[in-house]
C-alpha cells in the first residue's frame, strides 16, 4: 500500500465526477457514491497507516533494502541517495547528543520514508516530478481526512437532505477530500501549490454553497481572495526554494540541504518568511484570518470538514513537511523569538478574545478554531513539532465534533444565534448536549481524561523547554492566558445555548433530538474527543512512569526520522511533562470556567460595565468590530483598488492612451486634408505620393480606408516603409 | 503518408481554406447551408491534415523543421517559399486548427447582423490561411504577407458584423496594427540588406529572408545602436499586435465591438501572432538587441499585469472586462519571453495556447449571454445559474481555468513564467527580474478579484427582475459540439502539461543558443 497511495485520492476525484454524471439520478441525489469511495478511501488509509507502523518496528536494514523496498521507478533511488549522502555530518552530531542525553538514544531507528514518483514533464534542463511521500505524518493526515470526511459525509445525508443543490453539494466533497489527500501526499512543494489551491477551491464552492443570496457569495470571495493574498507568499517562496535547493521541488531532497546546511542561510530565511504568509492565510492566522469566521456562511459540516478538521490545517501541514527549511530559516530552537511563534501566539489570544463578543455559535467555534490554530503554529514557532501534529490531530476530532453539534443544534430550528434562539437545549437534545459538552471539555484541556488536555501540554511544556533557557517565556504566558480565555468563551457558549430558557426560534419550535445519521457521528467524534490523548503520553506524568509500550507511541510513530527532517540538529529536542504546567493549566480552566460560570450562570460580577466604563466600552467596541481589519480591508483597501483606482485607471485608458491615439489620429486626418486641399489639388500629384508620407497612416488615407479603399493605404504603407528602410540601411551601413 | 505530408502537408494547410473560399464564391449567396456545409467541410479537412501533421511529427527533434519545403518565390530580391513546422510552431498551428471549425459550428444558427453567412465565412477561411500561413512562413517577407493578410478578413468583420462602434473600432484595429507592421517591415528590410550575402544556386551571392539562416547569423557584426533600432522595429510591430501597454488600447475596443466570432478568434490566435514573431524572429535574429530590450519588455509585461487587472475592474461590461483581461494575461506571456530562458519561453507559449482555449472559451460564454439576453452590461445581469445553470457552470469553470487554477491549463503558463524571472538569462539584470516576479505574482490577486467577482456578479445572486420571469435557453446543441473540445483540452493540458512542454522545449532551448543561459 505504501507504494500505490496515489490511488487514494483518485477515488474520489473519480467520484467526484460520477456524482456529477449521474447524481442527480441516484435516489440519495449522489451521496451513496461519495459515502462509498470516502469509506474505501478510509479502509486504503488506514491500510497505510498499518503499513507505516510495521515499517517503523521493522525497519528496512540497509539502504539497500529500502531502495529494492521502494524502487518501482528507478528514480527515487537518487533522491535516497543524497538523503543518505548528506546524513554523515548531523548524524555525528546527533551522536554526541545522545551520548548526553541517553535516555533518548535507542529511538533512532531511521525509518525511511516511502517516495516514489514519474516523470511529470520537462522544461528548459529541468524534470519536474510527480510523486507520493509516505512518512508517519502523511500517513496520519491520510487517516484524519479520510475519517472526519466520512463521518461528514454521514452527517450531511440528514443534514442537507433535500437540499436544493444536494448534488452539488456531495461532488465538490468528494473533490474536496480528493485535493486534500493529493495534497498531503505529495512528495513536492510544486504538487502541494496544486493541492493548496484546489482546496481553496471547493473551500469557495462550498462557502458559496447558497449563493442566491449575496452575503454568502461575498463570503466565497473573500476566502478565495485573502487565501491569494497568502498565495503570494506560497508561489513565491516556492520559487525562492526551488532555486535554493539546485532547481528542484522534491521535499526530501529540499529538506534535507536545508538541514545540512547546503543552503544559504538568508534564502531559508526569505523563503521561509514568505511562507508563512501562506500558512497565514490558509490557517487563518492574524492577521489573515478574517475569511475564516466569514466561511460559516456555508453548511456546517463543510465548517467542520473544511474550516475546523482539514483544509485550514493545509498550512500547519506546509511547515511541518517543510520543517528542515523552517527550523533552520528561522533558526528555531535557539531561543530566537522568530515570526513563526510571534504570529502563533498573537494568533491563540487575539482570536481568543474575539470568541468572546460572537452571538453565532458557529463564529465562536470559528475563532476558537483561529485561536487553536494559533496554538499549533506557535508549537511549530518554538521546536515543538509532535506537540503541532498532535494538537492538529486532536483538535481535528474535538472541534469537528463541536461543529457538528452547532449543526445538530441548528438542524430544525435554522439558526445558529445563541442569544436570540437558544437556550434550554439541554433537555430536548441530550446527546447533542453531552456529546457538545465532552468536546468543549477537551477544547478546554479538562486534565488527565481529555484529549486536549495531553496536547496542549505539550505545547506549553514545548514552550517552556525549548530553545534553551527560558527560550518561549513569552509563548507560555500567552498560551496559558489563551487557555484561560478558551475555558471562558465555551463556558459562556455552554450557558446560553443550553441553560436557561428557551428563546427564540427554539421556544417555537418542538425541538426533539437528531435521528442517528447525525448523533453517530456526534458519539464517535466524542469519544475520539477523550482516547486520542492517550496516543501520546508522556513517560512520567505527576513522577509515575508509563510503561514504555504506551507513552509517546505518536511520536514513535509520526515523527520522521532522518536526514530530511531537523531532529539530528543539536538544537532540536523534545519537551517533558512538566507537572507545574499541567497544574497551571488546569487552574486556568478553574479561572476560566470559573470565572464564566459565576458571570453567566450565577449572574455574579460588575455586569454593565460596558455601559458604565468608557476603557471597557471601547474595548468591548474594538472586539465587536474584529479589531476593524474587516474594515481595513473590504472598504479601505478593497474599496479603494476596485473604486477610485480601477477608475483612475480606466480613465487614464481612455483619455490618455486613447486620448493620444485619437489625436494623432485626427491631427494626420487633419494635415491629410491640408495636404490633399492645398498641395495636391493645388500642386503636383506626384509631391503627395512623396510627402505623404509625413502624414504616415495619415489623414487622406484614413479617408479612403473608410471609403473601403484599404488597398491605397497598403501602397502607402509599403512605399513609404521601403524609402524609410533605404534610408536607414544606408545611414547604418 | 510520410512523402504527401512532406511535400504537401503544409502547403495544403495553409491553401486548403482559400479553395474552400474561393468554391463558395462560385455558389450563391441564398444558399446559405451550403456554405455552411463548405466552409465546415473545408476547416475540417485542414483539421484532419492537421491531425495527420501532428500524428507524423518526429517528438524526439522537434528543433528540426519539418514538412519543410523551399521554393523560389521571387527570385529577384531572392524570397522564397520556405515553409514548415518545428516545435514553437506546432501547438499554435493545432491550436489554429482546432478553433476555426469550432468557431464555424458555433457560427451554425448565430451568424451575428447582417447575417450573409457566404462573406462571413469566407472571411473565417481566409484568415484561416493567414493564420496557418504565418506560423508555417520561414521566410521573413512570406511572414509578413501572411502576417497582413490576417487583418483585412478581421478589419471587415469588425467593420460589417460589428456592434454600434464597428466603424471606430475597425478603423482603430486596422491603422494600429498596420503602423506597428509599417514599422516591423522597415526592421525586416534593414535585417535582409545589413545580414551578409548567401550563395544561392544559379543566382551568386544574394541577400536572404530565410529566417534560419538569419538566426544562424544571428545579428552578427552589426553595431550595437543599429541591432537596438532594428530590434525596436520588431517590438513595435509584435508588441502593438499582441497587445502590450501601452499599445493596447485598440484591443478592448476591437474586442467589445466584434463579433462573438471574432473576438474568439482574436484572442486565441491573432494575439499569439504577436508573441510568436518575439519567439520565432526577433529573438533569434537578434539577440543582443533582445538582451537589451528585456528589461523594457518585462517592465511593460507587469505593467500591463497589473494596469490590466485594474482596468478589469473598473469594466461594466463583460466583454469588455474579458478584452481587458487579455492585456494582463498577454502580460505573463511576455513576462516568460522577456526572460529569455527555456524555461520562461516554454512557459510563454504553453501561455499562449492556454490562453488561447480559455479566454476563447469566455468570449464563446459572453456571446451566449448576450445572444439570450442582448446585454453584457454587467448590471443588468446576475443569476446566470438559475436560468441557464450549464451556462454558468462553464463561466465558473472558464474563470477558475482564466485565474489560473492549478489543475487547469491556465496554470501552466502563469506559474512557469513567475518562476523564470527569478533567474532570468545571464547578462540580465537578476534583481529587476525578482521586482517583476513580485509584482506578477500580486497581479494572481487582481486577477482573481476581477473575474470571481465578475463571476459573482453574472452567474451568483437572482435574476434581475428585467429578466426574471424571461425564459432562457441553456446551451444549444452547437455550443455543446464548439465548447467540449476546448474545456478538454483545458483540463488535459492542465494535468499533463508535458504535452506541449516536451514539443516546445528542445526548438525553445535551440532558438537561444545565441542568448547563453
Amino acid at each position: 500500500m505504501l507504494t500505490h497511495v496515489w490511488i487514494i485520492p483518485l477515488i474520489p476525484a473519480l467520484s467526484f465526477v460520477a456524482i456529477l454524471a449521474i447524481g442527480k439520478r441516484l435516489p440519495k441525489k449522489g451521496a451513496e457514491i461519495g459515502i462509498a469511495s470516502v469509506a474505501i478511501c478510509l479502509v486504503l488509509a488506514l491500510a497505510t497507516g498499518t503499513g507505516w507502523i510495521s515499517r517503523v518496528n521493522h525497519p528496512p536494514e540497509s539502504a539497500h533494502a529500502e531502495a529494492t523496498a521502494q524502487s518501482v521507478e528507478g528514480h527515487e533511488a537518487e533522491a535516497t541517495a543524497t538523503a543518505s549522502a548528506t546524513e554523515g555530518e548531523p548524524a555525528a552530531s546527533a551522536d554526541a547528543e545522545h551520548a548526553e542525553g541517553g535516555a533518548e538514544a535507542e529511538e533512532h531507528h531511521v525509518t525511511p520514508p516511502v517516495q516514489r514518483n514519474v516523470t511529470w514533464f520537462e522544461t528548459g534542463d529541468v524534470t519536474v516530478k510527480a510523486g507520493t511521500l509516505i512518512d508517519g505524518l502523511s500517513a496520519l493526515m491520510l487517516v484524519i481526512v479520510t475519517f472526519i470526511s466520512l463521518l461528514v459525509h454521514v452527517f450531511s445525508t440528514d443534514y442537507v437532505g433535500g437540499d436544493r443543490r444536494e448534488t452539488h453539494y456531495f461532488a465538490f466533497l468528494s473533490l474536496f477530500t480528493a485535493a486534500m489527500l493529493f495534497y498531503v501526499i505529495s512528495d513536492n512543494t510544486l504538487q502541494m501549490v496544486v493541492g493548496w489551491e484546489l482546496v481553496g477551491l471547493c473551500s469557495f464552492a462550498l462557502i458559496g454553497h447558497w449563493w442566491e443570496e449575496k452575503p454568502n457569495s461575498d463570503a466565497a470571495l473573500k476566502a478565495f481572495l485573502t487565501n491569494r493574498v497568502g498565495d503570494i507568499g506560497l508561489l513565491v517562496g516556492v520559487i525562492i526554494l526551488y532555486f535554493a535547493a539546485g532547481k528542484t521541488f522534491d521535499v526530501l531532497s529540499l529538506n534535507t540541504q536545508a538541514n545540512a546546511g547546503l543552503i544559504e542561510h538568508n534564502l531559508l530565511l526569505i523563503g521561509s518568511l514568505c511562507l508563512i504568509t501562506a500558512v497565514m492565510s490558509k490557517s487563518g492566522q492574524f492577521v489573515l484570518h478574517t475569511w475564516l469566521p466569514d466561511a460559516m456562511a456555508g453548511p456546517t459540516p463543510v465548517s467542520a470538514l473544511i474550516h475546523a478538521a482539514t483544509m485550514v490545517v493545509a498550512g500547519i501541514y506546509l511547515v511541518a513537511r517543510n520543517y528542515g527549511v523552517f527550523f533552520n530559516g528561522l533558526s528555531i530552537g535557539t531561543a530566537n523569538v522568530n515570526a513563526l511563534a510571534v504570529v502563533g501566539c498573537v494568533t491563540l489570544l487575539f482570536g481568543a478574545f474575539l470568541a468572546f463578543v460572537q452571538t453565532d455559535i458557529k463564529k465562536v467555534l470559528a475563532y476558537s478554531t483561529v485561536s487553536q490554530l494559533g496554538y499549533m503554529v506557535t508549537a511549530l514557532g518554538v521546536g515543538g513539532w509532535t506537540a503541532a501534529i498532535f494538537h492538529l490531530f486532536t483538535h481535528a476530532i474535538f472541534k469537528a465534533c463541536l461543529f457538528l453539534g452547532s449543526g445538530s443544534l441548528a438542524h430544525h430550528i435554522h439558526s445558529f444565534d445563541m442569544k436570540k434562539d437558544m437556550g434550554g437545549m439541554r433537555k430536548r437534545m441530550p446527546i447533542t448536549f453531552w456529546t457538545f459538552l465532552i468536546g468543549t471539555a477537551a477544547l478546554m484541556g479538562l486534565p488527565l481524561i481529555t484529549a486536549g488536555f495531553w496536547s496542549k501540554d505539550e505545547i506549553l511544556a514545548g514552550a517552556h523547554q525549548l530553545g534553551g533557557d527560558g527560550g518561549y517565556r513569552f509563548a507560555v504566558i500567552m498560551g496559558l492566558m489563551g487557555a484561560v480565555c478558551t475555558c471562558a468563551y465555551m463556558t459562556r457558549a455552554i450557558w446560553y445555548v443550553f441553560y436557561g430558557e428557551p428563546r427564540g426560534k427554539s421556544a417555537e419550535h418542538d425541538l426533539h433530538e437528531n435521528g442517528p445519521r447525525i448523533t453517530v457521528p456526534l458519539i464517535i467524534l466524542a469519544t475520539g474527543s477523550i482516547l486520542v490523548g492517550y496516543a501520546n503520553l508522556p513517560e512520567k506524568v505527576f513522577g509515575i512512569g508509563v510503561p514504555e509500550s504506551l507513552s509517546l507511541r505518536f511520536e514513535h510513530f509520526i515523527e520522521p526520522t532522518g536526514a530530511y527532517f531537523p531532529s539530528a540538529d543539536n538544537s532540536f529536542s523534545h519537551p517533558e511533562f512538566v507537572p507545574w504546567i499541567a497544574l497551571v493549566s488546569a487552574l486556568a480552566i478553574v479561572i476560566g470556567a470559573g470565572g464564566a460560570y459565576l458571570w453567566y450562570f450565577k449572574d455574579k460580577g460588575p455586569h454593565g460595565i460596558t455601559e458604565r466604563n468608557k476603557v471597557a466600552r471601547t474595548g468591548y467596541k474594538v472586539l465587536e468590530n474584529k479589531y476593524y481589519l474587516d474594515w481595513l480591508y473590504t472598504d479601505v483597501i478593497v474599496g479603494f483598488v476596485k473604486g477610485p483606482f480601477a477608475r483612475a485607471t480606466n480613465w487614464f485608458n481612455q483619455n490618455i492612451l486613447d486620448g493620444v491615439v485619437n489625436s494623432v489620429g485626427k491631427g494626420a486626418r487633419g494635415a491629410g486634408e491640408f495636404v490633399y486641399h492645398r498641395i495636391d489639388q493645388g500642386v503636383v500629384d506626384n509631391v503627395v505620393k512623396g510627402s505623404g508620407l509625413a502624414a504616415e497612416g495619415s489623414g487622406s488615407v484614413l479617408r479612403k480606408t473608410q471609403n473601403g479603399k484599404v488597398q491605397w493605404y497598403a501602397a502607402y504603407l509599403f512605399l513609404g516603409a521601403t524609402i524609410l528602410a533605404a534610408i536607414f540601411v544606408i545611414v547604418a551601413s | 503518408m510520410k512523402d504527401l505530408l512532406n511535400g504537401w502537408g503544409v502547403t495544403a494547410a495553409v491553401f486548403l481554406p482559400l479553395v474552400g473560399a474561393l468554391v463558395m464564391l462560385a455558389i450563391p449567396k441564398s444558399e446559405e447551408t451550403l456554405h455552411k456545409v463548405v466552409a465546415l467541410v473545408t476547416s475540417l479537412a485542414v483539421f484532419v491534415v492537421g491531425v495527420a501533421l501532428l500524428w507524423d511529427f518526429d517528438y524526439d527533434h522537434t528543433a528540426v523543421l519539418q514538412y519543410g519545403q523551399d521554393k523560389s518565390w521571387i527570385e529577384l530580391i531572392n524570397a522564397r517559399y520556405l515553409v514548415g513546422i518545428d516545435g514553437i510552431s506546432l501547438p499554435l498551428i493545432a491550436l489554429t486548427m482546432l478553433v476555426v471549425p469550432l468557431v464555424i459550428i458555433y457560427s451554425w444558427d448565430h451568424f451575428p447582423a447582417p447575417h450573409n453567412p457566404k462573406a462571413f465565412l469566407i472571411l473565417i477561411l481566409v484568415l484561416e490561411t493567414g493564420m496557418v500561413g504565418t506560423f508555417v512562413a520561414q521566410d521573413l517577407l512570406l511572414f509578413f504577407v501572411f502576417f497582413e493578410l490576417v487583418l483585412l478578413p478581421m478589419y471587415f468583420m469588425i467593420g460589417v458584423w460589428g456592434g454600434e462602434q464597428r466603424k471606430y473600432a475597425s478603423l482603430k484595429f486596422f491603422l494600429y496594427t498596420a503602423f506597428g507592421s509599417a514599422l516591423m517591415i522597415v526592421s525586416i528590410l534593414a535585417t535582409y540588406f545589413l545580414s551578409p550575402k548567401i550563395a544561392v544556386a544559379g543566382q551568386g551571392m544574394m541577400h536572404t529572408f530565410s529566417i534560419p539562416e538569419l538566426a544562424h547569423w544571428h545579428g552578427g557584426g552589426l553595431a550595437r545602436t543599429t541591432t537596438l533600432l532594428v530590434f525596436g522595429g520588431f517590438f513595435m510591430g509584435f508588441g502593438i499586435k499582441v497587445p502590450m501597454f501601452p499599445f493596447h488600447t485598440w484591443l478592448p475596443d476591437a474586442h467589445t465591438q466584434a463579433p462573438t466570432q471574432g473576438s474568439v478568434i482574436l484572442a486565441a490566435v491573432l494575439l499569439k501572432l504577436g508573441t510568436y514573431g518575439f519567439v520565432r524572429i526577433a529573438i533569434p535574429i537578434l539577440p543582443v538587441g533582445a538582451k537589451a530590450w528585456a528589461p523594457v519588455i518585462g517592465l511593460l509585461a507587469v505593467i500591463g499585469i497589473i494596469y490590466g487587472a485594474l482596468g478589469c475592474l473598473a469594466q461594466t461590461d463583460m466583454k469588455r472586462l474579458i478584452a481587458f483581461s487579455s492585456v494582463a494575461h498577454m502580460g505573463y506571456v511576455m513576462l516568460g519571453i522577456a526572460t529569455l530562458t527555456d524555461f520562461g519561453i516554454n512557459a510563454a507559449i504553453f501561455g499562449m495556447v492556454a490562453h488561447g482555449l480559455i479566454t476563447g472559451m469566455l468570449f464563446f460564454i459572453a456571446g451566449s449571454v448576450k445572444d439570450r439576453f442582448h446585454t453584457l452590461e454587467i448590471k443588468r445581469l446576475g443569476g446566470l445559474l438559475l436560468q441557464a445553470p450549464r451556462m454558468g457552470w462553464l463561466l465558473g469553470f472558464s474563470v477558475m481555468a482564466s485565474l489560473g487554477l492549478p489543475g487547469l491549463a491556465g496554470f501552466w503558463g502563469e506559474f512557469p513564467a513567475i518562476l523564470s524571472a527569478y533567474q532570468p538569462a545571464e547578462g540580465l539584470n537578476i534583481g529587476l527580474f525578482r521586482g517583476f516576479m513580485v509584482v506578477a505574482a500580486l497581479g494572481t490577486v487582481f486577477a482573481a478579484g476581477y473575474l470571481l467577482w465578475l463571476l459573482q456578479r453574472v452567474a451568483f445572486g437572482t435574476p434581475t427582475e428585467e429578466f426574471e420571469d424571461e425564459h432562457i435557453h441553456d446551451m444549444h446543441f452547437t455550443d455543446y459540439v464548439a465548447w467540449t473540445p476546448m474545456i478538454v483540452l483545458i483540463v488535459v493540458l492542465g494535468i499533463v502539461p508535458g504535452l506541449i512542454f516536451k514539443v516546445t522545449n528542445q526548438a525553445v532551448v535551440h532558438s537561444l543558443i545565441h542568448i547563453g543561459s
